[in-house]
């Protein structure tokens, strides 16, 4: 970590937090700003939930810190060290699943590995591991085509997964799912994650997921991005999902966010 | 256009190509593709009984001394065939036949991928081939024959005028649009550029490359009668010719019906290979 | 491609190929390739000619009456493929065999019974141009949302002004992208068959330059021709950028 050019105070805060983001700007060909001067850090091990109106550039930041675009001002530090490309101690989740519709899932599951060059037999046992994980064993020789929306996105996280990335970059992954199946995946998603121990970035329209799922959530101004609040959450020491979705803090927040989005919709 | 023209309608257009050339996908409105381009024979024999009918009612009217029944045709052919003289007419056919679409097929895939995977080669090539694609090309087979006399050479090169510009611009689009998401994904996961065409690019566009390559065949198949019309009288352009000639219109008849009936079978043979082997995930959908 | 900081449209790539064949005609001493200018020179002159204006009325009459049977034919028929199963079963097939065979080996054929003259002509364009307007026709009518059918039944349109005010409206899309393509093939059809009945409108041309070896002349005909294609297909192609913006909103 201290081989990175940052200066030893902000090492040292790196520590806590694994991905920060500074004074990432965004101006896409054609003038239009999507981000503007954005200060963001997010802690080791926990989830934090993007969240802001449509159009305020939300997918843009995720995809910046991906390393999949490129910020017009500003820096990304994972780990301390700035970053401007993928990297293997980050991995997507994908909105639309980015499924290769050719390969069973196993090999799509895999595909991260195999880019890496990993021996067969080792990444189809790796791949194996995390398909049962996100309860998909028994799946492994179908194709995309052949899985609902849910059990979709279950083997783009399993391939996310399969690298090994500190961080998950989830770009508003139940957003085409229908609402029963997200619902049951969101608990999924947050027992898997107390086992795996990551940190996740977590790009949603929904005001009750985020505050559902996260740790902290990050409101986002309309364009230009800005950062208007972070809120923390920390709903889920409550107990029970049926507890927390019945807990008044939980409707608490949701309603506050809800007060300070409003101003946006008009 | 349903599921195979996909490719050309989702992902962002190349900026300036205009829109209005060579999108020439007729495989992607197959009215047969939602149950199969031989699926129900049932239809098909009707649909066959109603037409050849028809044609053997016109022969016996007639409606001209130059339109022979359906059952002379059927039995010129016949004769034809068993006399060998029709099978030696597609020896001599399918030489330019093969050979154009061979060179076709290989230049035509790799100058479209080049086309589709660098924005220079895009610039130069691409509205060469749209011009292409889009003028009567057989005009210039005159020219053709001008040069390289009336052999080989010359036929071959007839085939390769007429099949080359779909081949190209098909694998040109499919590579051009290939599915973003994928190709984002792939980086997501630090594939390298190679690995980017090789896993991702090439197969996703393998499926629209195919349908080009048919699309040559067929094109080929036009070339290389008119090239035998026009240039010299070999193969089936001669059976059609000396028939002609000394008025025999059955076996005339015969040998356009077989060439029609032929180039129909090979491309539906193509699809169907298309469908079976290009995409797993598609197999009895 | 950029050059200097500015974007260059792709299609002038084809001013470079211009200039290569100038450089190519002007030092190379091929009698195919001669100069591009001078080809220029003879397509001003071509156009002065009155048999080069002869053979264009021709042409274009056949063409002209080619398609318009091609188009009125095509359509409906296609209409017809879209709504009626039973059709669409019958003719499904000849119109998949007929949109990718040879219909080359059929002028022939069209040469004796129709003779060598005009009659030959416009069929050929016809019988090129008239399958792929049928088959995008059909497509696009498959293609129409049948909620937007069953909302002009719910509001009390007749079968006839279903047809008319919705249905081809909203596979209008398809139907000028198959107009478009089977303008293209009705140009290559009408070149093919010229050429093979040989004695009539620019067939006649094409034949009397490349046997007398006059070259710049064989190319100014080849020029206009393709300018002729190519503006064509682009007059379309307008329109249907035009109609596909309102079509865009469909799903």
């Amino acid at each position: 970590m201290a081989a990175g050019p940052s200066p030893p105070t902000e090492a040292a805060s790196a520590r806590a937090d694994i991905v920060r983001v500074q004074g990432i700007s965004k101006v896409y060909e054609g003038g239009i700003q999507a981000l503007d001067g954005i200060d963001l850090a997010f802690p080791e091990g926990k989830l934090t939930s993007l969240l802001g109106p449509s159009g305020c550039g939300k997918t843009t930041l995720l995809k910046i810190i991906a390393g999949l675009l490129e910020a017009s001002a500003g820096d990304v530090f994972v780990h301390g060290s700035k970053v401007s490309t993928p990297g293997p101690e980050r991995a997507f989740v994908f909105q639309d699943f980015a499924l290769i519709p050719w390969s069973t899932v196993l090999r799509n599951v895999a595909f991260g590995l195999e880019l890496r060059g990993v021996g067969k037999n080792e990444r189809n046992d790796v791949a194996r591991k995390y398909i049962a994980e996100v309860g998909l064993s028994g799946f492994e020789d179908r194709y995309p085509h052949e899985l609902s929306g849910g059990m979709r996105q279950r083997v783009g996280l399993a391939r996310a997964l399969a690298v090994n990335a500190d961080v998950l970059l989830m770009d508003e992954p139940f957003s085409a799912v229908d609402e029963q199946t997200r619902r049951k995946f969101q608990e999924d998603l947050i027992a898997l994650l107390d086992n795996e121990k990551k940190t996740v970035i977590f790009v949603t329209h929904s005001i009750e997921e985020a505050v559902y799922v996260s740790n902290q959530v990050v409101l986002l101004s309309r364009r230009p991005g800005r950062v208007a609040r972070v809120i923390r959450t920390d709903i889920r020491s409550v107990g029970t999902p049926d507890e927390i979705r019945r807990d008044k803090r939980y409707l608490d927040t949701v309603e506050e966010i809800w007060q300070m989005l409003r101003q946006y919709l008009t | 256009m349903a599921e195979s023209q996909s490719p050309e309608g989702s992902g962002s257009p190349p900026p300036s190509l205009p829109p209005a050339t060579g999108q020439d996908v007729p495989g992607g409105t197959d009215p047969g593709a939602t149950r199969g381009f031989w699926g129900n024979w049932f239809w098909r024999l009707v649909s066959m009984a109603v037409v050849f009918g028809a044609w053997e009612i016109g022969g016996r009217i007639p409606i001209s001394i130059a339109f022979p029944t359906f059952s002379d045709t059927l039995f010129a052919l016949g004769s034809m065939i068993a006399d060998g003289s029709m099978g030696k007419a597609y020896l001599s056919t399918l030489q330019p036949l093969v050979i154009g679409v061979v060179i076709s097929a290989l230049l035509g895939v790799g100058l479209g991928v080049c086309m589709g995977l660098w924005r220079g080669v895009e610039w130069f090539g691409a509205p060469v081939f749209i011009v292409m694609q889009a003028a009567p090309m057989a005009a210039l087979i005159p020219l053709v024959t001008f040069v390289y006399g009336i052999g080989l050479t010359a036929k071959v090169l007839a085939v390769c005028l007429l099949a080359l510009p779909v081949i190209v611009l098909n694998s040109y689009k499919a590579v051009r649009n290939s599915n973003p998401s994928l190709i984002q994904m792939c980086r997501s996961f630090q594939g390298s550029r190679l690995q980017e065409i090789v896993k991702v690019i090439v197969p996703d566009a393998s499926p629209v490359i195919f349908a080009g390559l048919r699309l040559g065949i067929a094109a080929g198949f036009i070339g290389v009668v008119l090239a035998e019309l026009l240039i010299t009288p070999t193969g089936i352009g001669d059976l059609i010719t000396y028939h002609r000639a000394v008025a025999e219109y059955a076996e005339m008849y015969a040998t356009i019906f077989s060439i029609i009936v032929f180039s129909a079978v090979t491309v539906g043979f193509l699809e169907t290979v298309e469908v079976r082997f290009f995409r797993p995930e598609r197999k009895g959908r | 491609m950029k050059l200097f900081g500015r974007r260059i449209p792709m299609m002038f790539s084809l001013v470079f190929w211009c200039v290569v064949w100038e450089i190519v005609g002007r030092t190379q001493d091929i009698l195919l390739v001669p100069p591009f200018t001078h080809v220029l020179v003879a397509c001003e002159e071509l156009l002065r000619t009155p048999k080069f204006l002869d053979a264009v009325v021709i042409t274009l009459k056949a063409f002209g009456a080619g398609m318009a049977l091609a188009i009125a034919i095509g359509i409906p028929l296609g209409v017809l493929m879209g709504r009626v199963e039973a059709a669409n079963r019958l003719l499904g097939m000849w119109v998949n065999v007929f949109v990718s065979a040879p219909l080359t080996a059929l002028v022939p054929i069209l040469m004796i019974l129709f003779g060598l003259g005009q009659a030959t002509i416009i069929v050929t364009v016809f019988l090129f141009a008239v399958w792929i307007i049928v088959l995008d026709t059909y497509a696009g009518v498959r293609h129409v949302s049948p909620s937007l059918l069953e909302m002009g039944r719910s509001f009390g349109a007749t079968r006839w002004q279903l047809y008319t005010r919705l249905l081809v409206w909203a596979a209008l899309p398809e139907i000028l992208a198959g107009v478009r393509l089977g303008l293209i093939r009705g140009v290559k059809g009408m070149v093919i068959g010229q050429l093979l009945v040989a004695i009539v409108g620019l067939g006649e041309l094409f034949e009397l330059y490349s046997r007398n070896f006059l070259m710049e002349e064989f190319w100014a005909l080849t020029i206009l021709l393709f300018g002729f294609a190519l503006g064509l297909a682009e007059l379309i192609g307008l329109v249907e950028r035009r109609v596909e913006f309102y079509a865009g909103t469909r799903s």
